[in-house]
C-alpha cells in the first residue's frame, strides 16, 4: 500500500436508522495505516454505528475510504476482505459449530484455495495463541478465549484495518491484559471503540472522542486522558453529565 | 450456569470415536433398520443385535452399561404398544379379572409387546452411542456427505451453536422466575393460567432475544463475505481402514438379517 | 447426566416423539418419504424467496424454540405442560421457513437426544414440522377471519392454532401407531387425541404469552397482518384445512370402526414380510444342525458371546498398545 494513501478516510458521513434516529452528524476522520486509534465516547454516541460504516453493513450519506477504495456496492467485496470488523459480543461474532470452521469462514468466502485457506487458518490461531482449539466448539471456550479467537476470523481474511468494538467488555483484568499484548503485537491499522479508558491509554497513542454522533475531540490520549476537564465536558468521568 | 451439560458427546480415545462420522452415521442407521426388520419374537436375531450393540458399546470405552441404562428412557412410550398384549389373537396366556371385565393375554401379544419393547430400547442404544461418540460438527459433515441440504445443514449448524448461548439464556430465566415466585409464596396467586402465562412469556423473550441476535450474527456474517449462499470446506477423504469398516459393518448387520430370516 | 429438554423436571410428557420399534418398517419408510418431499418443497421455497437473513434467523430461532421448551410449568399432578414451537414458528416466519425450523429441532432431538428415533424420525417430521406449521397456518389464517387481526384477534387465533396444532399431531402419531398395527385404532385415536386437547392447551397459552410479548414490545415482528407472513399462501392453508378435515372424519371412523385401519395395517406388515425374498428362498435346513428355534436362540447366543469377548479383547489390546507408547 502507498503510505501516503490514508487508511480510513471518513469525509462528512451522516447516518440515520431507519426509525429517523440521528446516530452520525458530519463526521470526520483520517487515520494513516499503521495507526491505533481509539473512540471513546458515552453509550449511544455513535461508535459501534462509526465502525459498522467501514466496511458497508450500514451505510450513510458521505464518503468511506479505505486505503483510497471507496465503500460502494461494486467495491464491497474487497471492502470486506480489507477491514477486519470485531463484534463486542463474541456469541455473534463466533457462528460456528467449531472454531476451525468460524476462522476458515472469511477465507472460504474470499474465494481461496483449500491450502491457502488451512495455511491462514493455522498461522491465525497460532498468531493469536488458539492453535491448540481448532477442534472445539465456541461455547466450550471461555471469554477471554472467545475474544482471540474472534480476532482470528478477520486476522484470517489478512485484513489491514481491524475494527474492534468495545474488546476489552467482559475481561478479568489477567485476560485483559493479555488481549492488550496480543493487539499490540498486531501491525495492522486499529479503531478501537472503548468504555476501559485502561486499555485506551495502553494500547491507543491516538483517541477519538465522540459525543451525540459527531466527533468533538480528537489528539493524544496521553494527553486527553489525563485533561479531567475534558473527560467531565463529554460525560466520560463517573460524576459528570449527571 | 452454563448449559454445557445438554452436550451428550463424551470425549473418549476410544475404537469408536476414532472411526469416520459418516460410517458411523450410516452403520447407525443400518443397524437401527435391521432391528426394525427383525420379524416379532425373533429372539436369536434379537440376541445377535444386542451382541452387537454390546460389542460397539465396549468398543466406545464409555463403559458396557452406558447405552444400556440411558436407553431405559424409551420406557414410558411404551405403554402405546401395551394394547397388543390383549389384541394379539393366540393361546391365553393370563386373565386378569377386572370386576365384571376381564383382560385376557395372550402368549402371541406378549412375544410382540415385548419384541417391540426390545426394539425400541436396542436402536436408542445405537443413537445413544453414536451421539456419545461423535462430535456434533463431525454428524454435520456426515449429512452433508449424505447430500442433507447445505442450507438444512448450515441451520442445523447455527442451532446448535446457540442451542447452549440461548439454553444458558432460558436457565437463568427459569432461576430468576425461581427467585421472584419464592417471594411471591404467600400471595398464593400462582393459578395454572398465571403459571402458563408466565411460561409463555419467558418463551417469548427467549424468542426476542434469539431475534435480536440472529440480527447481530447476519451482520457478523456479512462483514466476513457472506452472500446468501452457503459454502463449506470440502470434504475430507475416507481412511481406508474407515472404509473397511463399513463394509465389514454392513456386512454384519445384512448376515445378522439374512440368518433370521433364514433360520427363523 | 443424560437430559434430554423434554425430561427436565421429570415430569410426564406429551408422547410427541416416537422411538424407533414402534413402527413397521413400511409405514416409517413411507412417512420419511412423505418428510422428504415435504421439507424439500419448504427448502425450495424459503430459497425461493431470497432473504439471505433467513439462515441465521431459523437456525437462531430453531436454538430459542428448543430452549423455549426447557421451560415447562407444572399443571396438575406430576404432568407439566411445554411448548412444542410449530404455532409460534409459523406465526412469527411463515408455514415455509416454521418447516425448516422445526425440522431443525426435531431432527436435532432425535440425533443428539434420542428424543424420537432415527428411522422414526420421518414420521416425527411429518408430524411435528408439516403438519404442525399447516394446520398451525390454516387455522390461524382461519381464525384471523372470523376475529379479526388486531392485537386480540391474534392472540386468540394463536390460542386456536396452537392448541390444534397439538392435537392434530398427536392424532398423526395414533394413525401411525394403528397402521403399524402397535396399537388398535380404536385405543390409540381417542387417547392420543383426549390427552392432546388438554395438553394442547398448554401449548395455547405458552404461545399467547409469547406472542403477547412480542406484540407489546416489538410489534413489527408480527407485522401488519398480526402474523403469519407470506399472506398468499393459500396453498398452505388448503393443505392444513385438509388435513384437518381428514382427521376429523378420519378420527372417528378409525375409532368406531378399527377394522379398515387394521386392515391396511395388515396389507403394511404383509408389505413388510413380503419385501425380503429370502423368506421364501431358503429352506428349513440350510444350517444344518440348526434345526430348531431353541437351537437356533442358542446358537446365536453363543455366537453373540465370541463376538463381545472377541471386540473386548481386541480394544483392551488396542488400548494397552496406545499405553505403551503414550
Amino acid at each position: 500500500m502507498n503510505e501516503r494513501i490514508a487508511a480510513v478516510e471518513i469525509v462528512d458521513l451522516s447516518f440515520s436508522y431507519p426509525d429517523g434516529h440521528p446516530a452520525l452528524r458530519q463526521v470526520h476522520l483520517t487515520v494513516a495505516p499503521g495507526e491505533r486509534v481509539a473512540l471513546v465516547g458515552p453509550n449511544g454516541a455513535g461508535k459501534s454505528t462509526l465502525l459498522l460504516q467501514l466496511n458497508g453493513i450500514l451505510r450513510g450519506q458521505g464518503h468511506v475510504r479505505i486505503h483510497g477504495l471507496e465503500v460502494a456496492e461494486e467495491n464491497i467485496r474487497r471492502i470486506r476482505a480489507l477491514v477486519g470488523l470485531v463484534f463486542q459480543d463474541p456469541d455473534d461474532q463466533l457462528f460456528s459449530p467449531t472454531v476451525y470452521e468460524d476462522v476458515a469462514f472469511g477465507p472460504i468466502y474470499m474465494g481461496l484455495p483449500l491450502p491457502e485457506i488451512q495455511e491462514r487458518v493455522q498461522r491465525s490461531l497460532a498468531q493469536v495463541g488458539m492453535a491448540d482449539y481448532a477442534q472445539r466448539t465456541p461455547h466450550h471456550l471461555s471469554v477471554g478465549e472467545k475474544k482471540r479467537v474472534a480476532l482470528a476470523t478477520v486476522l484470517s481474511m489478512d485484513a489491514t484495518v481491524l475494527a474492534l468494538d468495545e474488546p476489552s467488555a467482559g475481561l478479568d483484568p489477567r485476560a485483559r491484559g493479555r488481549l492488550i499484548r496480543l493487539l499490540k503485537t498486531l501491525p495492522q491499522t486499529l479503531l478501537v471503540s472503548s468504555h476501559d479508558l485502561h486499555l485506551v491509554e495502553a494500547l491507543c497513542p491516538r483517541m477519538v472522542i465522540m459525543q451525540d454522533g459527531r466527533i468533538v475531540a480528537d489528539g493524544d490520549s496521553a494527553r486527553m486522558l489525563h485533561d479531567e476537564e475534558l473527560l467531565a465536558r463529554h460525560c466520560l468521568s463517573e460524576d459528570s453529565c449527571e | 450456569m452454563h448449559a454445557n451439560f445438554i452436550d451428550p458427546f463424551h470425549a473418549r480415545d476410544s475404537l469408536l470415536h476414532h472411526v469416520d462420522p459418516r460410517v458411523k452415521l450410516v452403520l447407525a442407521v443400518a443397524f437401527i433398520l435391521t432391528t426394525a426388520l427383525l420379524p416379532p419374537a425373533a429372539w436369536p436375531g434379537y440376541i445377535l443385535v444386542f451382541a452387537l450393540i454390546l460389542a460397539v458399546a465396549i468398543a466406545s470405552a464409555l463403559g458396557p452399561f452406558f447405552a444400556i441404562k440411558r436407553a431405559f428412557l424409551v420406557l414410558p412410550f411404551v405403554l402405546a404398544a401395551l394394547p397388543v398384549l390383549f389384541t394379539t389373537p393366540g393361546e391365553p396366556w393370563l386373565h386378569v379379572p377386572l370386576g365384571r371385565w376381564a383382560l385376557t393375554i395372550t402368549a402371541a401379544g406378549l412375544a410382540r409387546f415385548a419384541s417391540i419393547a426390545l426394539k425400541s430400547w436396542l436402536s436408542m442404544q445405537a443413537g445413544i452411542l453414536l451421539a456419545a461418540s461423535t462430535p456434533f460438527p463431525q454428524l454435520l459433515m456426515a449429512m452433508r456427505a449424505l447430500r442433507v441440504p447445505r442450507l438444512l445443514v448450515g441451520v442445523f449448524g447455527l442451532m446448535w451453536r446457540y442451542l447452549f448461548v440461548l439454553a444458558d439464556e432460558a436457565l437463568r430465566l427459569m432461576r430468576a422466575r425461581e427467585a421472584r415466585s419464592a417471594a411471591l409464596a404467600g400471595a398464593g396467586g400462582s393459578s395454572v393460567l398465571w403459571r402458563a402465562k408466565v411460561t409463555g412469556y419467558m418463551a417469548g423473550s427467549l424468542f426476542l432475544r434469539g431475534y435480536e441476535r440472529s440480527e447481530r450474527i447476519y451482520d457478523a456474517m456479512l462483514a466476513r463475505g457472506y452472500d446468501g449462499e452457503v459454502r463449506t470446506l470440502p470434504l475430507p477423504p475416507m481412511a481406508r481402514s474407515d472404509k473397511a469398516a463399513l463394509l465389514v459393518g454392513l456386512a454384519i448387520v445384512g448376515s445378522i438379517l439374512a440368518l433370521e430370516i433364514w433360520v427363523g | 447426566m443424560h437430559i434430554a429438554p423434554s425430561t427436565f423436571g421429570g415430569a410426564i410428557e406429551p408422547a410427541m416423539h416416537i422411538p424407533d420399534g414402534f413402527m413397521s418398517p413400511a409405514v416409517s419408510i413411507i412417512l420419511w418419504i412423505a418428510a422428504i418431499a415435504g421439507v424439500g418443497y419448504a427448502l425450495w421455497r424459503v430459497n425461493r424467496e431470497l432473504d439471505e437473513r433467513k439462515m441465521p434467523l431459523m437456525g437462531v430461532l430453531a436454538a430459542a424454540i428448543f430452549a423455549g421448551q426447557m421451560l415447562n410449568f407444572a399443571v396438575t399432578g406430576g404432568t407439566s405442560g411445554h411448548l412444542m414451537g410449530a404455532a409460534l414458528a409459523t406465526i412469527l416466519l411463515g408455514p415455509w421457513a416454521s418447516i425448516v425450523v422445526m425440522t431443525a429441532v426435531v431432527s436435532i432431538q432425535a440425533l443428539l437426544f434420542q428424543d424420537g428415533g432415527l428411522l422414526a424420525l420421518g414420521a416425527n417430521l411429518v408430524n411435528m414440522a408439516l403438519v404442525g406449521s399447516f394446520v398451525s397456518y390454516a387455522v390461524y389464517r382461519i381464525m384471523q377471519r372470523l376475529v379479526g387481526t388486531r392485537r386480540w384477534g391474534a392472540l386468540v387465533s394463536g390460542f386456536v392454532a396452537a392448541w390444534l396444532s397439538i392435537v392434530a399431531a398427536a392424532l398423526f402419531v395414533g394413525l401411525q401407531l394403528a397402521l403399524s398395527g402397535t396399537s388398535p385404532a380404536s385405543l390409540a385415536l381417542p387417547a392420543m387425541g383426549g390427552i392432546h386437547l388438554l395438553i394442547g392447551l398448554g401449548e395455547g397459552l405458552i404461545t399467547v404469552g409469547a406472542l403477547a410479548l412480542i406484540a407489546a414490545t416489538r410489534p413489527d415482528l408480527l407485522g401488519a397482518t398480526g402474523g403469519a407472513r407470506g399472506g398468499s399462501n393459500r396453498g398452505v392453508v388448503l393443505a392444513g384445512l385438509a388435513i384437518a378435515l381428514l382427521l376429523a372424519v378420519i378420527s372417528p371412523i378409525a375409532s368406531g370402526n378399527p377394522d379398515g385401519l387394521e386392515w391396511v395395517a395388515e396389507q403394511l406388515n404383509f408389505l413388510d414380510a413380503a419385501q425380503d425374498p429370502a423368506y421364501n428362498l431358503v429352506p428349513d435346513y440350510v444350517f444344518p444342525g440348526v434345526a430348531n428355534e431353541k437351537a437356533a436362540t442358542i446358537a446365536a447366543g453363543v455366537l453373540g458371546v465370541l463376538i463381545v469377548f472377541g471386540v473386548a479383547l481386541f480394544s483392551g489390546r488396542l488400548g494397552r498398545r496406545k499405553d505403551a507408547v503414550g
